[in-house]
């Protein structure tokens, strides 16, 4: 576009060569072609689907699915349950397995990340490994052989491993002891709650008296005090209210206790696996953007290797990192529909498989979960930008 | 990148206006012309064709055949690719009907999910894999069911260890089955009716479910019955798995083709029937030809040496010989694919004669 | 100082000659010291070195033991790789994969076809090899070969059918008319005076003649070349149709990886710029596209490609069943292509815009000829990058039934034939091999790229 030419002999240019004119030429021609496609696209959907017979529009959202959903969160029955419930079924499955895999994802990025620069030989080289042997190599692949050659090799359940109090481990999948409040249980709960509420407050309480007369105070062991003594308190006052029911050998399956499907697992640790491969590089790629200095200054301070780490270099590299770290959290949370491959019933599973096969409705169905991960990233989007800015004020 | 004989007509069309210009510039004519050639690999899948499906399939010298991806016995590639099996067979007499010759089949392998997709938008003429013929897919999908080629019905496959007879002792069980099939629904609807309780593993593909089984990861198999005897011969140590008795649906198996094209639903109905008609008067492949100097005037108007039946339904009058002559009859197709003379056995069952106490029975031609 | 004063003087416990130079102490140089500041330095490095060591030597000797020295290397069927029959603990079976070799690489593809996936192989490195080799000479005959005549050659000789033979009919038409062409103007440059103008008309008077116009006539002879032997394999083998639904292995992944790399490339400059582009309409379409496909998972538009696209189209132009997942994955990477190239765009300096607007450059000049050229070049790692991506992400087609290489994997390992306890651990441990080699080997490139392209901007 040659505007500054325009500008400078506004008169000289024919209507042909005016930039502006083209612009609008070209515009209104794309649009055009882009209006076309979709209106062909549409007409000949509209044109085959009548042809076809197949019924259109979301009416099937509240017609009984009559299937069943091994991992529900909500109740999901044959009877009676709608193909919408299915949705939500699915929908919660799919949060569930990306929300836990973002926290331990994160922790072991970060993990392995420091340790890529790690002074300790050894311990950078294996994390370099690990960083390269599960970037370079397809998810589907490393999912397949978290369930297919680590989970389905497990005994049957009648010789299931057994796990330290009381868990159970076999090609099932985990159980693991389900507690039962008794009375007075719920004190225990609420105590549990409570303690982490007062940490808050303490801590940010501490945080200013430190601000203000540089005096520290010992947050981390208080709040252990809070959180972890405190309903131990409860539990032991109260008379040991909290029973459990242990998973036991009752026909083909272990009755009792909570089962973890081996599905969610091998996705979960296949997903948390690869990703943290990733968040490993962008941890390591935004320490090095630190400059060497700052350390070498905090050293100078008199500060030891781990405040340095936790007080001058983690706090800034967070900037370089958080953007990276937000693509990397899509990214596993678009992943989770790779489940779909080990038969874990996440959306795509539930909603695109089995509703979009009983109900035959490909363009709603795919269109509604097309949605649903849309908005997720554009929220999560949102949000990190949101923070990104809060972090980016601090910058003088 | 698909292709067709449409492309050489769409490239000479295209071709002209390039020359015209060609003397202008060069540059542009070379780009315009490569784009305009690779934009014809892209766009030009398939001829565009008037008529119905047997013009369309007339015209393009094939049938083109949606199978399944691979179920021993109905419908299986060798390692050369060759298929074979009882669906197969029923493709196979088809062509052998409009061209004399039964090669002049394109199979198009397509699972479970897709296979309704493929038939609705003309991927393929006919379905021939294992389709259950319900109420709701022959009324609101769009399509037609051409009869039943199989008496089937779902059941269940368990390890001889565990030590059941019966499958209403699967209570508690952890059970295998695939997405997408009337088994998940039959599935619920069995363990709701019984009052017990199950654990549904379900997967995508087949090949999936098969090996989520194998591996113990569920005590039990769910399909159609013809399916666990086809599967079982895929699995490793196949004496230590067993069917049950228990039959949970009624799963007849049929040919599907597309809804409003009756001249294409008659071929595929009456290639079926001629197939039976022939086992009920005992034309097989290697009499048929002596058969056409036959007096009985039911084999003579099955052979079309009397009458114009074939005529009828677009076709040349010795429409029926064609088949047997190539395939055989029903009951040959039986024996070579699943029963007695293949790694299946199973017995006929319900697929016999009406004749012989089974459910296959063929209106007459006349 | 003189000489004699120094031979003079008193202090005679000075050394004359220079001493010899002393090692340095074992506690900071040599191998002692390198262990003790790289594995010892702290008692948690310590405790860290030794958690470490028990790690490796807990597994490594077992995974080599199993993938190397328990492994059975040859035999037709499982017995080979049970261990009660063979009389010895069992490690991997690649027996299994040298069995299963051939399937691995061209899927159903008929045995007597396959030459001309080879050729096709061929073709492919040939053209990986003349694009990635930075010295390589002829670029542009390079680019010119594996944007346009690898993909019409790998259409033709991999689908073959009367269809590929008329299309070949017709490029060759279409190349002998450009070739006309060019050796008419050659002689009478004149012809095109009011296309290129006077000046330039005036420095192709200048040369031979063989040299007029000897960019575009050396692109023509080339695609003669390549279209003269695919006639040639057409007349002489000849080129039966082989359908898609027989294509499998490596051949289709390599398939998805190259046409996802040929397609989304330049629509991805084409979106970047969109999104660049002054023009509202163009930058919020463009906008559009790329968070959109950015923002869902490549199953969903698989799952699209495979059930909506047939329903887009009339029905008699229904997308064959691989190219629907091409479709797809060709437009998935293109987004991403795009954010890589939009980088490159907005790390070019004001100043090459500003100096090719001065020049008299229209817009479409300016971006191929000063700006493109420069942007491409620096984001060369990020285009590798996302193509690792996308390579990696071809093995998802396996979930709309497409055989690509790793379903091929896991269609053997239900085969009873060889269905072994080792088999499993074998087929993932050759998938993860080929997978590790391809990906590695393309970072490792990329990273090498990064280094020449630092190395030109350091002062």
């Amino acid at each position: 576009m040659s505007t500054t030419s325009a500008e400078i002999k506004p008169g000289k240019a024919s209507l042909f060569y005016d930039p502006k004119i083209r612009g609008y030429v070209y515009q209104f021609a794309l649009l055009a072609v882009v209006g076309f496609l979709i209106w062909s696209a549409a007409s000949n959907a509209i044109e085959n689907l009548r042809a076809q017979k197949i019924a259109s529009g979301f009416g099937f959202w509240h017609n009984a699915a009559g299937f069943d959903v091994n991992q529900k969160l909500i109740p999901f029955s044959a009877s009676g349950s709608t193909y919408g419930q299915a949705f939500w079924v699915g929908l919660l499955n799919t949060l569930l397995v990306a929300s836990i895999g973002i926290v331990l994802s994160t922790f072991l990025g970060f993990f392995v990340g420091v340790a890529r620069l790690s002074s300790n030989w050894i311990v950078s080289k294996l994390a370099m490994i690990y960083v390269e042997v599960i970037r370079n190599l397809p998810l589907l692949l490393q999912l397949f052989f978290w369930y297919n050659a680590v989970l389905k090799p497990l005994p049957n359940p009648r010789q299931s491993i057994e796990l330290p109090a009381g868990a159970l481990l076999n090609n099932r999948g985990l159980y693991i002891p389900d507690p039962q409040l008794g009375p007075g249980g719920s004190l225990i709960v609420w105590a549990f709650l409570i303690g982490i509420v007062a940490t808050f407050v303490f801590r940010s309480w501490a945080r200013k008296q430190q601000a203000a007369t540089g005096k520290q105070y010992p947050t981390g062991w208080i709040g252990f005090g809070l959180i972890v003594v405190l309903p131990t308190l409860v539990y032991f006052i109260t008379g040991r209210p909290i029973t459990f029911i242990y998973p036991e050998l009752a026909g083909f399956n272990l009755r009792g206790g909570i089962q973890i499907f081996p599905e969610f697992v091998a996705l979960l640790i296949g997903l948390t696996t690869y990703t943290a491969g990733f968040i490993a590089e962008v941890v390591r790629a935004g320490i090095l953007a630190v400059s060497k200095g700052q350390t070498e200054a905090a050293n100078a301070l008199g500060l030891r290797s781990g405040p340095t780490l936790k007080l001058v270099v983690i706090p800034q590299a967070m900037r370089v990192i958080i953007p990276p770290l937000t693509s990397n959290y899509l990214n596993l949370t678009k992943n989770s529909s790779l489940a779909v491959a080990i038969g874990y019933p996440d959306l795509v599973q539930v909603f695109t498989g089995t509703v979009l096969n009983q109900t035959g409705q490909a363009v709603e169905v795919v269109a509604i979960t097309m949605a649903v991960y849309l908005t997720i990233s554009l929220v999560t989007s949102l949000f990190m930008n949101i923070y990104n800015k809060r972090m980016a004020l601090v910058e003088r | 990148m698909g292709t067709g004989p449409g492309l050489a007509e769409l490239n000479r069309e295209r071709e002209n206006p390039f020359h015209q210009t060609g003397d202008n510039n060069m540059k542009k004519v070379m780009r315009a012309a490569l784009l305009a050639a690779m934009g014809a690999c892209v766009a030009g899948s398939a001829l565009a064709q008037g008529g119905g499906t047997l013009a369309q399939v007339k015209g393009k010298g094939t049938v083109t055949c949606g199978v399944g991806p691979g179920l021993a016995g109905f419908g299986i590639p060798d390692a050369q690719g060759n298929w074979s099996g009882l669906d197969v067979d029923l493709c196979r007499a088809i062509a052998a009907a409009i061209f004399d010759d039964p090669a002049k089949v394109k199979f198009v392998p397509l699972s479970a999910k897709d296979r309704f997709t493929a038939l609705q938008s003309g991927e393929v003429d006919l379905l021939s894999r294992n389709t259950t013929w319900t109420m709701s897919r022959d009324t609101s999908l769009g399509l037609n069911f051409a009869g039943i080629n199989y008496y089937d019905g779902q059941g269940f496959m368990v390890r001889k260890k565990l030590g059941i007879d019966s499958a209403l002792k699967l209570a508690g069980a952890s059970i295998c089955t695939q997405q997408g099939t009337t088994t998940e629904l039959n599935l619920a609807d069995y363990f709701r009716n019984n009052k017990m309780k199950y654990e549904v593993v379900a997967f995508a593909s087949n090949d999936e479910t098969v090996k989520a089984y194998e591996s113990g990861r569920c005590d039990a198999f769910t399909t159609d019955a013809s399916g666990l005897y086809a599967e079982r011969l895929k699995l490793s140590d196949q004496s230590e798995h067993i069917v049950l008795p228990e039959i949970i649906s009624k799963e007849p198996l049929g040919p599907v083709v597309r809804h409003g094209d009756d001249a294409w639903l008659d071929i595929v109905k009456w290639t079926h029937f001629a197939m039976l008609n022939a086992e009920e008067l005992g034309v097989t492949k290697a009499n048929a030809a002596e058969m056409l100097k036959s007096e009985n005037p039911e084999i003579k108007r099955l052979l079309g040496t009397e009458g114009k039946f074939g005529e009828a339904v677009g076709l040349s009058n010795d429409w029926a010989y064609r088949i047997v002559k190539h395939m055989g009859n029903y009951g040959e197709s039986f024996e070579r694919n699943v029963g007695a003379g293949s790694m299946l056995k199973i017995s006929r069952g319900q697929n016999a004669l009406w004749t012989k106490g089974g459910l296959q029975y063929a209106p007459p031609i006349r | 100082m003189t000489d004699a004063t120094t031979e003079m003087a008193p202090y005679a416990f000075v050394r004359k000659e220079t001493l010899e130079q002393q090692p340095a102490p074992l506690s900071v140089a040599g191998p002692l010291a390198w262990i003790r500041q790289h594995l010892l330095s702290s008692p948690l490095n310590i405790a860290l070195t030794l958690l470490c060591l028990y790690l490796v030597i807990d597994s490594v000797p077992g995974l080599i033991r199993f993938y190397f020295l328990d492994a059975v290397w040859s035999g037709t069927n499982r017995d080979a790789c049970l261990a009660d029959k063979v009389g010895r603990p069992v490690g991997a079976c690649w027996a299994y994969i040298a069995d299963r070799f051939q399937y691995f690489i061209y899927g159903s593809y008929p045995i007597n076809q396959r030459w001309r996936v080879n050729i096709v192989f061929v073709m492919f490195a040939l053209g990986v090899a003349w694009l990635l080799w930075t010295s390589a000479p002829k670029k542009k005959l390079g680019i010119f070969f594996f944007f346009v005549l690898l993909p019409i050659s790998a259409y033709v000789l991999l689908l073959g059918g009367a269809g590929a033979e008329n299309f070949l009919r017709t490029c060759m038409i279409v190349t002998l008319a450009l070739a006309a062409l060019y050796v008419i103007l050659s002689f009478v440059p004149q012809i095109v005076r009011f296309y290129i103008g006077d000046a330039a008309l005036a420095v192709v008077e200048q040369l031979p003649v063989w040299k007029r116009f000897f960019g575009p006539k050396q692109l023509v002879l080339f695609a003669l070349v390549v279209f003269a032997f695919l006639s040639l394999l057409a007349s002489g083998p000849g080129l039966p149709r082989v359908d898609t639904g027989l294509w499998g292995g490596m051949t289709v992944t390599f398939l998805i990886a190259a046409v996802g790399i040929v397609f989304s490339l330049p629509l991805g400059v084409v979106l970047a710029l969109g999104r660049r582009s002054r023009l509202p309409i163009v930058q919020l379409l463009s906008v559009i596209f790329i968070e959109f496909v950015r923002g869902v998972p490549l199953i969903t538009v698989l799952f699209m490609a495979n059930t909506m696209l047939p329903l887009f189209v009339p029905q008699e132009y229904s997308p064959d069943r691989l190219l629907r997942p091409l479709v797809g994955v060709a437009l998935f990477a293109a987004a991403y292509m795009a954010e890589v190239v939009r980088g490159g765009l907005q790390a070019m300096p004001k100043g090459q815009y500003e100096g090719a607007m001065s020049l008299g450059l229209g817009y479409w000049s300016m971006m191929r000829l000063i700006i493109l050229p420069q942007a491409l070049r620096i984001v060369i790692p990020g285009i590798v990058n996302t193509f690792i991506g996308l390579f990696k992400d071809t093995t998802l087609v396996t979930i709309v039934g497409i055989f690509d290489f790793l379903r091929t994997i896991e269609a053997t390992l239900v085969d009873p034939t060889w269905a072994t306890p080792t088999t499993r651990a074998t087929g993932y441990a050759f998938a993860a091999i080929f997978y590790f080699l391809c990906c590695w080997g393309m970072s490792r490139y990329s990273i090498a790229v990064e280094k020449r392209l630092a190395a030109g901007q350091k002062r």
